[in-house]
């Protein structure tokens, strides 16, 4: 890897100034090269744009409501008042319970596929726990909304009622629509990049490190716990912050179980919205400028929390690989 | 660590436990898949038939009915965004792999990333402001601008990862012959990088053959087929998505049948991907 780069990137300037290609080549050489960093700007420009229109579509609730779209909980299109609270909780609920199922599953996998799995299973077993990341999210959705859902219903809601019900998240009708079966969905979908992405964390990890805890004595599971989780521990969370980008922008799976009720409310087993949810739901009917402005205010917030997300879990995971780089 | 006998006992029990548990684990990402992948397909197959590939949909209590057109529209719309998303990912890989510096590249790359970030109904919202809004109809163009908008991303970089692969000593040989250096990039460093580059695209559509959220507010739906590429246009993830969600039995059935057909269509897509990419590594 390191090598291949560093020799592109010396010869590359030392090509794109050569004197001694004719007037001709050097002309069409420049066009050609501008060329490509015309499109390659395509991807700056679609960037800077998306901000700005966002920005810009959502200025009229901006105006409107202020900061205290962010702390009001009522979405009303009669009065044309609107709030973001309900929307917000909704997303922060579902993807934490999704990444509380899905982080010991993957992390567990993950373990199994570099420590565990014997050869000739590593390939196949890590291919079939990818696979289920190319499934489209409205498949997803819907056996989540014809088999999972009854299932959470009764017996999982039912029984957390009556075994755990003193405590406020399990209060409340068992609907099997809601926060819990939105939550164990959103780890479904989330369980392949986290396991994906620690697994290569895991892998980088050099094998002196576990042949010296088995020179100590340590056991299997010592030598994983004291010497492969420490080491590639910001590759691990780089990998759940990843798997929380992907959960808090999911929709289409999470619009068809979570029942789309606007409220806030203690109870996992109640319906609810996350951002995504409300805007899908909602941005085919906005009518005035006011509504389509808080749905746009709505995407403008979910754009800015996944790209804060994304770059802290991205400099995570990269400061993880360029150590692999390093040691190579 | 004491070397008495309890300890070490308690050790080995531990360890057996965690060990257990991570397979436990393993066996239960890889059971879920199965479950999802056996319902839908079990399940979808059972109401496929041939009316559902060669009719167009029909109102709740006519018998038969198909997505023909919805299918149609599919295709439609993956060839679009294919078309539009293609050039642009193509050509900004090569320069971020022949021509940028590596500061502009970390640049631009880190904009790609964050791009192929971008929760896809977000895209939907943005396309729905630049394309819908200005023609004032909802189009199966603003639908393949929002789902070239998703796959320019993956594209520029898988084809950016593959150019990169191609060694220096092919470039160094292909100027030597006194070609110049842009005809050497299409005829000598692209084919090198052609296996990586088709595998690229395949993940790109087998990504957006499957997307609903930014067909929300752009394709629309149609119940009068294909009418051109300025009009509304039926998708079959939508029409999944429609159908499931409807009270009526039949059409949570016809639901099932496009999920089974989406299934297919998406992982036949994904397995040949790794067969490609397989081969390229032997």
């Amino acid at each position: 890897m390191a090598t291949k780069r560093n020799t592109t990137n010396m010869i590359t300037p030392g090509l794109a100034n050569n004197r001694r290609l004719g007037r001709r080549s050097g002309f069409s050489d420049r066009i050609f090269s501008n060329t490509t960093l015309v499109f390659a700007m395509v991807i700056v420009a679609l960037l800077i744009g998306l901000v700005i229109i966002l920005v810009k579509d959502a200025m009229p609730a901006i105006s409107r409501f202020g900061f205290s779209f962010i702390t009001n909980s009522t979405w009303d299109p009669v009065k044309e008042i609107y709030g973001a609270l309900p929307a917000i909780y909704g997303t922060l609920l579902s993807s934490l319970i999704g990444l509380l199922i899905a982080i010991p599953i993957s992390l567990g996998a993950a373990i199994f596929l570099v420590e565990l799995a014997p050869k000739w299973l590593k390939g196949p077993a890590s291919f079939i726990i990818e696979m289920l990341a190319a499934i489209p999210s409205v498949i997803i959705g819907l056996w989540g909304l014809f088999v999972l859902v009854p299932i959470v219903k009764n017996p999982i809601e039912i029984w957390l009622g009556s075994h755990l019900g003193s405590l406020p998240f399990f209060q409340g009708p068992p609907f099997g629509v809601g926060f819990l079966a939105a939550g164990i969905i959103l780890a479904i979908m989330i369980i392949p990049i986290i396991t994906a992405v620690s697994r290569d964390a895991m892998r980088a990890v050099p094998n002196e490190q576990r042949e010296a805890m088995f020179a100590l004595g340590a056991t299997r599971w010592e030598m994983i716990r004291q010497s492969v989780l420490p080491y590639c521990r910001s590759g691990i969370i780089g990998a759940i912050i990843l798997g929380l980008g992907r959960a808090l922008g999911e929709t289409m799976a999470v619009t068809m179980v979570i029942g789309n009720s606007y409220k806030l409310t203690a109870s996992l087993f109640s319906p609810g919205s996350t951002i995504a949810s409300t805007i899908a739901s909602q941005f085919g009917e906005a009518a005035t400028g006011v509504s389509v402005g808080s749905l746009v205010e709505l995407a403008l917030i979910l754009f800015g929390v996944t790209l804060l997300v994304n770059v802290i879990a991205r400099a995570l995971v990269w400061r993880m690989t360029s150590v692999k780089v390093a040691k190579e | 660590m004491k070397a008495t006998n309890r300890g070490y006992t308690r050790r080995k029990w531990v360890n057996r436990l965690m060990l257990g548990l991570s397979s436990i684990a393993a066996g239960l990402a890889i059971l879920i898949l199965a479950l999802i992948l056996g319902y839908t397909i079990i399940h979808g197959l059972s109401y496929f038939n041939l009316n559902f590939l060669t009719q167009a949909a029909k109102p709740v209590g006519e018998a038969g009915g198909g997505m023909r057109n919805e299918i149609f529209g599919t295709l439609i719309l993956v060839g679009l965004g294919s078309i539009i998303a293609l050039p642009i990912g193509l050509l900004a890989g090569i320069f971020l792999s022949e021509y940028a510096s590596p500061r502009v590249a970390s640049v631009v790359r880190f904009m790609a990333d964050i791009l192929a970030g971008v929760p896809s109904i977000v895209v939907g919202v943005f396309v729905y402001a630049i394309v819908v809004r200005p023609m004032h109809s909802y189009s199966a163009l603003s639908a393949g601008v929002a789902l070239a908008m998703i796959m320019i991303p993956v594209i520029a970089r898988t084809a950016e990862e593959s150019l990169r692969l191609v060694p220096n000593s092919m470039r160094e040989a292909a100027l030597a012959l006194g070609i110049t250096r842009w005809r050497a990039v299409i005829g000598v460093i692209i084919p090198g990088a052609m296996t990586g580059i088709i595998t690229g695209v395949m993940l790109a559509v087998a990504r957006i053959a499957g997307e609903t959220a930014p067909l929300l507010f752009t394709a629309l739906g149609s119940q009068f087929g294909v009418q051109g590429l300025l009009k509304p246009i039926g998708a079959l993830p939508l029409q999944i998505f429609r159908y499931a969600m409807s009270p009526y039995k039949s059409e949570n059935q016809q639901a099932w049948a496009g999920a089974f057909l989406l299934v297919i269509l998406v992982l036949g897509i994904s397995i040949l991907v790794r067969w490609v990419s397989n081969r390229k590594r032997i």
